[in-house]
C-alpha cells in the first residue's frame, strides 16, 4: 500500500532509490498526482528547515534534492498528462560582472525543489538577459545574485530594465553576501533573501501578495 | 616539477612571525621576513561601477586612499608599509586602467619615501578573468592576453611584487564543496589547479624577471577561502573546510616551485604550511580583516606572519576617519605588538606565538590545522610524496589523523554532528587509487565533461 509519508522520508534522507520506489509505488496505486507532488515538496521544505536550523549541511540537501530529481524523472509524464504545472516560473542568474555561483545554485535548486519552474541563467548576466528570459519564459519571478559590492549596482541596474522592459508584474528578488534588505528596498526590489532556504518563503509570500 | 623536497623550517618553535629562512629585501629596503613585520594595507572602491565615465572619479577614490594610509603611517612612525592593489575584473579586462592606478599608487608611495623616508612596497594583484568563460579557457584567449598585459604593464607601472588568486581548478572544486566531495576536490587541487599553476607561474616569471620585480605568491583563495566561508555560514563543515586548507598547499606551492620568492599573498591561510616548506616570508590576514569577512582564525593566522593585512576594506567612511586609513592604523598597532615580542628576543616571541596559536586552535579545526606543529606535519607529508597528487591524499589524511587525535585527546573542539565526516573524508581518500594516472582516469569518467575542458590543463 504506497505511504507517501515515505516518499517523504525517502527524498529527506537522500535515498535515491527508495524515493523512487516509494514513488512509483504510489504512481502504480493510482495516488494523485498533484497528492504525490505535494509529499515530495513536503520533503524539501523540511530539509529547507533544518538546513536553516543547522541541522543538516548543504551536501545532505543536495542528496534530498537529488532524490526528489529521481522521484519527480517518475511523476512527470502524469503530471503533464493531468495538466499541473508550476504555478510559475523564475529566472535566477548571478549580475553581470559577478561569476560567484554557489550560493545562487542552492537557491535554484531549493525552488526547484519547491516546485517552481526554474530557468538558471548562470552568472555574469547582463539586465538585456534577464529581461529576454523572462519574457520568453514567461517568469514571474527574477532572482538576482551578487557577492561583490562592486556589482551590486548592477542589481539595480536590472531592476530597472526590468520594470521598464516586461510587462507583467515580476517579483524581484536578490541576495547574496553584501546584500541586505536595506538594499533591496533602496533599489527597489520585492524581496531579499539572506540564505537560500529563506529564498522559498520569500518568493512564496510575494507570491501570494 | 617538485623543487621542495625537505623542510626550510622543520621546527613549530621556529615557524614565527617576523622571521623566514629565506627574507625578501626589497628595492627600497624593506627586509620582509628578517625581523620586522610589516603591515599590509589592501583597499577597495565603495559601490560604484568600474566603466569608463567613472575612472576619473575612481582615480581620485585611489588617491584619497593612498594619501590618506600613508599620511598616517608615517604618523604612526611605521616601519615600512606594504600597499596591495587588488584590481577589480573591469581593471583587468582595460589593463590600462590598472596600469593607471598602479602609477598613481607607485607614484604617492615613492613620493611618501622620497620626502618622509617611509619605506614601502607595491604588490600588484590582477584578478583571475579567465574565468569569465564557462568552461575557462586557461592557456590563450582575450582574457588570458589581457591579464599578463596587467602584469606586465603593471610591473612598469611600479608594481614591484605579482600575485593573483588563481583559479584553475576551481570549476571542479566548487561543487565539490558544495558536495563535501573530497576526491573531487583534491582533483581540483592537485590535478587541474598544479598544472595550470605550472602554466600560468612560469609565465608569470618571466614577466618579472624581465621587469626587474619580484614574484610574490598565489593563493588557494577560491578554493580554501571559499570553504572556510561556506564552513562559517554552516553550510559545510569545519572539519571539511579545515581538510581542503591542508590539500590547497600542494596547489599553492607551486608558485615557489615557479620562482615566487613571497611574501606570499595575504588570503593564503596555508601560507604557514608554505613557509615551513620554502622558508619564504608569508603575508597573512586574520582579525584586522574582519571588514572583509568573518572567520575563525583571527589571533592564529599572525603566528607565521611577516606581513599583516587586513584583506580589502571599502572606502568609505566611518567615525574614525576613512576606512583605509582606520584599518592602517589598526594593522600598524597588530605589527608594533608582534615588533616589540621580537625585539624582545625569543622568548618574548615564543610566548606571543603560543597565545596566538592557543587562544584560536582548540575552538575551530581550521584554527587547529594552523597550528605550528600541525603546519610542519602536513608540510612534512607534502614534500614527501612523489607527486602533487600524492602530496594531496597525504596532506589530507595526515590533517583528518591529527583533528581526530585532537578532539580525542580533549583539546580541540569539533561538534557532535561534524564527528562522523572525519571518518567520511578518511574513507574517501582511502579508498583513492595509488597512481594519479588511475585517478585521473576515474575522475574523468564521473565528472560533468561540460565543466572544464582537459585541454586547457595538459590532460
Amino acid at each position: 500500500m504506497a505511504d507517501l509519508q515515505s516518499i517523504t522520508a525517502a527524498i529527506i534522507k537522500g535515498n535515491r532509490a527508495d524515493a523512487a520506489k516509494f514513488t512509483k509505488q504510489a504512481i502504480d496505486e493510482s495516488v494523485q498526482p498533484r497528492e504525490i507532488l505535494n509529499a515530495m515538496v513536503s520533503a524539501m521544505d523540511e530539509v529547507g528547515r533544518r538546513f536553516q536550523c543547522c541541522e543538516v549541511f548543504v551536501p545532505e540537501m543536495l542528496l534530498a534534492s537529488r532524490a526528489m530529481k529521481e522521484s519527480m524523472a517518475l511523476l512527470e509524464p502524469l503530471l503533464t498528462k493531468a495538466g499541473i504545472k508550476p504555478a510559475f516560473t523564475a529566472v535566477i542568474g548571478t549580475v553581470e560582472g559577478d561569476l560567484h555561483d554557489i550560493g545562487k545554485n542552492l537557491v535554484a535548486m531549493m525552488w526547484k525543489g519547491a516546485n517552481f519552474g526554474v530557468v538558471d541563467l548562470s552568472t555574469n548576466v547582463t539586465p538585456a538577459r534577464f529581461v529576454a528570459a523572462v519574457k520568453e519564459h514567461g517568469a514571474s519571478v527574477v532572482g538576482l545574485s551578487a557577492l561583490l559590492t562592486t556589482t551590486m549596482p548592477k542589481m539595480k541596474d536590472t531592476v530597472e530594465a526590468l520594470r521598464q522592459q516586461t510587462a507583467g508584474n515580476v517579483k524581484v528578488v536578490i541576495g547574496g553576501a553584501p546584500v541586505t534588505q536595506e538594499f533591496a528596498d533602496q533599489i527597489g526590489a520585492d524581496g531579499f533573501a539572506p540564505d537560500a532556504a529563506s529564498a522559498v518563503a520569500v518568493v512564496r509570500q510575494l507570491m501570494r501578495t | 616539477m617538485r623543487g621542495f623536497r625537505s623542510l626550510a623550517v622543520p621546527n613549530p618553535a621556529d615557524l614565527c612571525f617576523g622571521r623566514a629562512p629565506n627574507p625578501l629585501k626589497t628595492r627600497q629596503g624593506l627586509l620582509i621576513g628578517g625581523g620586522t613585520v610589516y603591515p599590509e594595507l589592501n583597499f577597495t572602491l565603495p559601490p560604484m561601477l568600474v566603466e569608463s565615465a567613472n575612472m576619473p572619479a575612481i582615480a581620485q577614490q585611489y588617491r584619497q586612499i593612498i594619501a590618506g594610509a600613508l599620511a598616517r603611517a608615517i604618523e604612526l612612525e611605521a616601519p615600512g608599509l606594504i600597499v596591495e592593489f587588488e584590481t577589480l575584473p573591469p581593471m583587468t579586462e582595460h589593463p590600462e586602467w590598472a596600469v593607471e592606478i598602479t602609477r598613481i599608487l607607485a607614484d604617492a608611495m615613492e613620493d611618501a619615501h622620497a620626502r618622509q623616508g617611509l619605506r614601502s612596497s607595491l604588490r600588484l594583484t590582477p584578478n583571475d578573468t579567465r574565468e569569465f568563460v564557462r568552461p575557462p579557457v586557461m592557456r590563450s584567449g582575450h582574457y588570458w592576453d589581457e591579464m599578463l598585459r596587467t602584469f606586465d604593464e603593471g610591473a612598469g607601472a611600479g608594481a614591484e611584487l605579482l600575485s593573483i588568486e588563481s583559479v584553475g581548478g576551481k570549476e571542479i572544486h566548487d561543487e565539490a564543496l558544495t558536495a563535501c566531495d573530497m576526491p573531487a576536490a583534491i582533483f581540483a587541487l592537485c590535478v587541474l589547479g598544479v598544472r595550470d599553476m605550472q602554466f600560468l607561474w612560469t609565465h608569470l616569471q618571466r614577466i618579472a624577471e624581465s621587469r626587474s620585480v619580484f614574484c610574490a605568491g598565489d593563493t588557494a583563495c577560491g578554493f580554501g577561502n571559499t570553504a572556510m566561508v561556506m564552513a562559517e555560514q554552516k553550510m559545510i563543515p569545519r572539519v571539511f573546510a579545515a581538510v581542503v586548507r591542508a590539500i590547497s598547499a600542494v596547489r599553492s606551492l607551486v608558485a615557489f616551485e615557479c620562482g615566487a620568492v613571497g611574501p606570499g599573498k595575504d588570503c593564503g591561510y596555508e601560507n604557514p604550511i608554505l613557509k615551513a616548506i620554502t622558508g619564504y616570508p608569508m603575508a597573512m590576514e586574520g582579525k584586522t580583516a574582519a571588514c572583509a569577512h568573518l572567520s575563525p582564525v583571527g589571533n592564529i593566522a599572525a603566528a607565521a606572519a611577516d606581513a599583516w593585512s587586513n584583506e580589502s576594506v571599502q572606502n568609505v567612511r566611518l567615525l574614525g576617519g576613512m576606512a583605509p586609513t582606520c584599518y592602517l592604523e589598526q594593522l600598524v598597532y597588530d605589527c608594533r605588538l608582534m615588533n616589540q615580542a621580537l625585539a624582545d628576543g625569543p622568548d618574548a616571541v615564543r610566548m606571543m606565538q603560543r597565545w596566538m596559536v592557543n587562544s584560536d586552535a582548540p575552538l575551530d579545526p581550521q584554527a587547529f590545522v594552523l597550528s605550528p606543529s600541525v603546519c610542519i606535519a602536513i608540510a612534512q607529508a607534502i614534500v614527501d610524496a612523489p607527486d602533487y597528487y600524492l602530496a594531496g591524499k597525504a596532506a589530507a589524511l595526515v590533517a583528518v589523523r591529527l583533528l581526530r587525535e585532537a578532539s580525542l585527546a580533549g583539546r580541540l573542539k569539533i561538534s557532535q554532528r561534524e564527528q562522523p565526516w572525519l571518518d567520511m573524508i578518511q574513507d574517501s581518500v582511502e579508498g583513492l587509487p595509488g597512481s594519479e594516472s588511475e585517478f585521473i582516469v576515474r575522475m574523468l569518467s564521473t565528472l560533468d565533461p561540460g565543466k572544464f575542458l582537459p585541454a586547457e590543463y595538459g590532460l
